[in-house]
C-alpha cells in the first residue's frame, strides 16, 4: 500500500457523536453493503450508538445475518450482537422502494385520490421501474430516518446505480423533472379544467401533440395526463424534503465513504465520486480500499518463480513448487492492486485510506462482519 | 465478408453479455466480439448504459451513437462497436417512422425525450434493445451486415427487467407503433437467435446473482447460452488438503532460498489461504454446473487487460488455446 496519503481513522469517525450519517458508496460489487454493516456493528458494539444501517439490496446470506428476511421498510434490531457494555443497538433495514414511495403518496393526498393514483398505469411504472426511483427512495427514506430523531447515527448504503452517482443526482433530476417545460405542457389540460390537452395551440405544443398523438396513443397521453396531475398536487412537498436531505448531505454531520476494490473499474468510479463530492462540498471522509491482498514473506514474484521452476525440475518439491507459484501470483497482484490504488491517491493525496484485507471466504455472519469492523479500524 | 454459418460453439446471432458488477462483463463480451469475428467476419459490440467501457477497455475516445471500427483479426476479421444512447435511439426511431427532421430537434429542445425516457422506464429500454434488434436483422446487398452482435447488457440484478420489454410496455401502450417495435424486440430475444450468456467469477454473491438471473430469464422464456467463469486461477496445490511446514523448509532449503521459520510461516500462511480459496471455488464450480448450461473457464489475467490478453481470452472463447 503506497503510504503517502493519512490512514482513515474508523474509529474516530464512528466515535464522534456529531457525526450523525455515514454514505457508503462506490461501484457495484465493491463490498459496500458489508462494509456498511460492518460499520454498523461496530458503531453500536464499540462506541454505544444506537445505529440503523439502511440497505437496498443485500445478499441474501448477508441479509440474514442481519435478521433482514423480508423487505419490510422498517427497521428491525439485529440481534446476536454484544451491545451489554456500550450500550448501543443495532437496527437494520431493507428499503422497499415500491412501499415507500407509496407512502410518500399517502401522505401527500386524500384516500380517494392515492387510490386512483396507485391504479394509475404509470403510476405502477414509475414506482417499481422509474430509473431513479430507488436512489429518490433511498434519499426519501432517509430523510425520514433523520428527522424522526431516534438513531445515533444512521448508515446508508446507497442503491447498486448505473452509476454510483445517480444517488446524488436524483434530488437534481426530480426537480429538473418537476420544473421541465415538457411536465407544464402535460399539466395544462388538467388545470385548464380536464379539457383535452389538444385544445391548446401554441406553436411548439401543435408540433408536440401531434408527434405524441401518433407515437403513444390517446389512451395513452389520457393515463399521462392523470398522473401528471397527480404528481403536481404531492410532489411539491417530496421535492422540498429531498432537496433537505441534500443539504443535509452536504452537513458536517454527514460523512461519505467512498468504497473500492483495487480493481481499474472501482478505483475510476471513486475517482468521479471524489470529484463530484468535492464540487458539490460533500464532506468526504475517506476511501475504503476492500479486498487488498498482502504478503509478508520478502521474495519478488520473478525469484519465487525461477526457485518453482527449478525445485520442478530436480523433481522432488512439487508442494513448494506450487507454494511458490501461489506467492509468485499472490506478489504480483499486491503490486497490480498498490498501482491501481496510486491512481486514486494521486488524484486526491488529501483523502484519507483504510485497506480491509481481502477474506478468503465471504461474509455473511455478524463474526465476520466483526473481523471486516477490526480491519476497517486498524 | 466471410460465410453466413454460424459459430458452432456460438450459435446465436445477437449474444447477450450479462453478469453481477465486476465479473469484467465488458471484457468478456469484447473478447466474444473478438472471437466471433474471426475468419473474415463482421461483428458489432453494444453497450447501452452510457458508461463508455468500450471505449476505456480500447483505450479509445468515447464512443459517438455511430458503428465505429474498433478492432480487427489478423485473417481479415472486423469488430465494430456502438454505444447506444437512448435520446438518439428515440430520435432516430422517430424520424425513421414519423420523418422529423426538424420537429425532432423541437422535441429535444423542449426535453421530451428526457421527458418520455424518464417517465417510462420500459420505453427507454424498448429504444435501446429495439437498436440492438435494428443491427441484429440488418442487411446490405442480401447479406447481413453483421455475423453477431454482442450486447453488455446491463448487470444481473437489471438484465430481466431490461430484456422483459413487452410487460414493461404493454402496461402503457396498448396500441400504436410502441407496441409493435416492443414486440418484435420481444420476439427476438425469445427466439433461437438470441442466447444471453451470464459471466461470473468464482465467488460467492456472483454465483449466486447468476442462478438468480438464470432463473428469472428462463422464467421469461429468454434462452441461456453460456455461463462464463471469469478470473479463474490456476490449479495450483491440486489434490492437496494441507500444507505442512516441514515440508516447506525442506523445499525453500533445496531451492537455496531462506528456510528460517517466519519464511516458512508466511509461505504457510499464503499456500493455506490459496487452499481455503479453492475449496470454496471448487463448490462455487459445483453449484454452476448444477445450472445446467455449458460452462467456459477464463483465465485470470496477470498484467490487466491489453490487447494481448483480449486475444488470449478470445482464443478461449473460441475453443482454441
Amino acid at each position: 500500500m503506497p503510504t503517502a496519503t493519512a490512514r482513515l481513522d474508523v474509529d474516530a469517525l464512528l466515535a464522534d457523536p456529531s457525526i450523525r450519517i455515514v454514505v457508503c458508496c462506490g461501484a457495484g460489487g465493491v463490498g459496500k453493503t458489508t462494509t456498511a454493516a460492518a460499520l454498523g456493528v461496530r458503531a453500536a458494539e464499540r462506541h454505544g450508538r444506537r445505529t440503523v444501517v439502511l440497505t437496498i439490496d443485500p445478499a441474501r446470506r448477508l441479509a440474514q445475518s442481519l435478521g433482514l428476511t423480508e423487505l419490510d421498510n422498517t427497521p428491525r434490531q439485529v440481534k446476536g450482537i454484544d451491545t451489554d457494555s456500550s450500550g448501543g443497538e443495532l437496527h437494520a433495514m431493507m428499503l422497499d422502494m415500491k412501499r415507500t414511495f407509496d407512502e410518500v403518496v399517502q401522505a401527500h393526498t386524500d384516500p380517494a385520490r392515492a387510490q386512483e393514483i396507485f391504479a394509475n398505469p404509470f403510476y405502477q411504472a414509475m414506482s417499481s421501474t422509474f430509473s431513479g426511483t430507488q436512489e429518490y427512495m433511498a434519499m426519501e427514506k432517509l430523510g425520514q430516518l433523520r428527522s424522526r430523531d431516534e438513531w445515533d447515527l444512521i448508515v446508508v448504503d446507497t442503491p447498486p446505480s448505473r452509476s454510483a452517482l445517480d444517488f446524488l443526482d436524483a434530488p437534481a433530476r426530480l426537480s429538473r423533472f418537476l420544473d421541465g417545460r415538457m411536465l407544464r405542457l402535460l399539466m395544462a389540460p388538467a388545470r385548464a379544467g380536464g379539457r383535452s390537452m389538444f385544445n391548446l395551440v401554441t406553436a411548439s405544443f401543435g408540433v408536440f401533440s401531434r408527434v405524441v398523438q401518433k407515437v403513444i396513443g390517446a389512451q395513452l397521453l389520457t393515463d399521462l395526463s392523470g398522473f401528471v396531475a397527480a404528481l403536481d398536487s404531492m410532489f411539491g412537498g417530496f421535492r422540498q424534503r429531498a432537496e433537505r436531505t441534500y443539504q443535509v448531505l452536504q452537513d458536517r454531520e454527514t460523512a461519505f465513504l467512498l468504497v473500492a476494490a483495487p480493481e481499474p473499474d472501482a478505483v475510476r468510479e471513486a475517482q468521479y465520486f471524489a470529484e463530484r463530492l468535492v464540487a458539490e462540498r460533500m464532506p468526504l471522509a475517506g476511501l475504503v480500499l476492500n479486498r487488498v491482498h498482502s504478503t509478508t514473506l520478502d521474495l519478488d514474484a520473478a525469484a519465487s518463480l525461477a526457485a518453482a521452476d527449478a525445485l520442478d525440475a530436480a523433481g522432488d518439491q512439487a508442494v513448494t513448487a506450487d507454494a511458490l507459484r501461489v506467492h509468485a501470483a499472490l506478489v504480483r497482484q499486491t503490486e497490480r492492486e498498490a498501482q491501481v490504488a496510486q491512481r486514486f491517491t494521486a488524484a486526491f493525496p488529501a483523502v484519507p485510506t483504510v485497506p480491509v484485507t481481502a477474506q478468503p471466504a465471504d461474509i455473511h455472519d455478524v463474526d465476520g462482519l466483526r473481523t471486516i469492523g477490526d480491519a476497517l479500524a486498524a | 465478408m466471410g460465410s453466413e454459418e454460424q459459430h458452432e460453439q456460438w450459435p446465436a446471432r445477437l449474444h447477450v453479455v450479462t453478469g453481477k458488477g465486476g465479473t469484467g462483463k465488458t471484457t468478456v463480451a469484447a473478447a466474444l466480439a473478438l472471437a466471433l469475428a474471426r475468419g473474415g467476419r463482421r461483428t458489432l459490440l453494444v453497450e447501452v448504459e452510457g458508461r463508455q467501457g468500450i471505449a476505456q477497455l480500447f483505450g479509445t475516445d468515447p464512443l459517438p451513437y455511430e458503428e465505429r471500427r474498433i478492432a480487427t483479426t489478423p485473417d481479415g476479421g472486423e469488430v465494430r462497436a456502438l454505444a447506444v444512447d437512448p435520446e438518439e435511439a428515440l430520435l432516430e426511431y422517430l424520424d425513421m417512422f414519423y420523418r422529423l427532421g426538424a420537429a425532432g430537434r423541437a422535441l429535444r429542445k423542449l426535453g421530451a425525450i428526457d421527458f418520455a425516457t424518464t417517465i417510462a422506464p420500459g420505453l427507454r429500454d424498448v429504444l435501446l434493445t429495439g437498436k440492438v434488434k435494428e443491427a441484429t436483422t440488418r442487411s446490405v446487398n442480401g447479406r447481413r451486415a453483421y455475423h453477431a452482435v454482442v450486447l453488455d447488457a446491463p448487470p444481473t440484478g437489471r438484465i430481466g427487467r431490461f430484456l422483459n420489454v413487452t410487460t414493461e410496455t404493454a402496461r402503457l401502450a396498448k396500441v400504436g407503433p410502441i407496441k409493435s417495435q416492443s414486440e418484435g424486440v420481444a420476439a427476438l430475444l425469445r427466439s433461437p437467435m438470441t442466447a444471453v450468456h451470464v459471466v461470473t467469477l468464482l465467488e460467492e454473491m456472483p454465483v449466486q446473482e447468476s442462478a438468480d438471473a438464470i432463473g428469472e430469464l428462463t422464467a421469461l422464456g429468454i434462452g441461456i447460452g453460456k455461463v462464463i467463469v471469469n478470473g479463474a486461477r490456476p490449479p495450483l496445490l491440486a489434490s492437496r488438503g494441507r500444507v505442512t511446514k516441514q515440508e516447506l523448509k525442506r523445499g525453500l532449503a533445496a531451492a537455496g532460498l531462506p528456510a528460517d521459520a517466519g519464511s516458512v510461516a508466511a509461505l504457510q500462511a499464503e499456500a493455506q489461504a490459496h487452499l481455503t480459496r479453492r475449496e470454496l471455488e471448487e463448490s462455487l464450480r459445483t453449484e454452476l454446473a448444477e445450472l445446467g448450461r455449458p460452462m467456459i473457464e477464463l483465465p485470470q489475467l496477470a498484467d490487466g487487460v491489453d490487447a494481448a490478453a483480449l486475444r488470449t481470452l478470445a482464443d478461449r472463447l473460441a475453443g482454441r488455446g
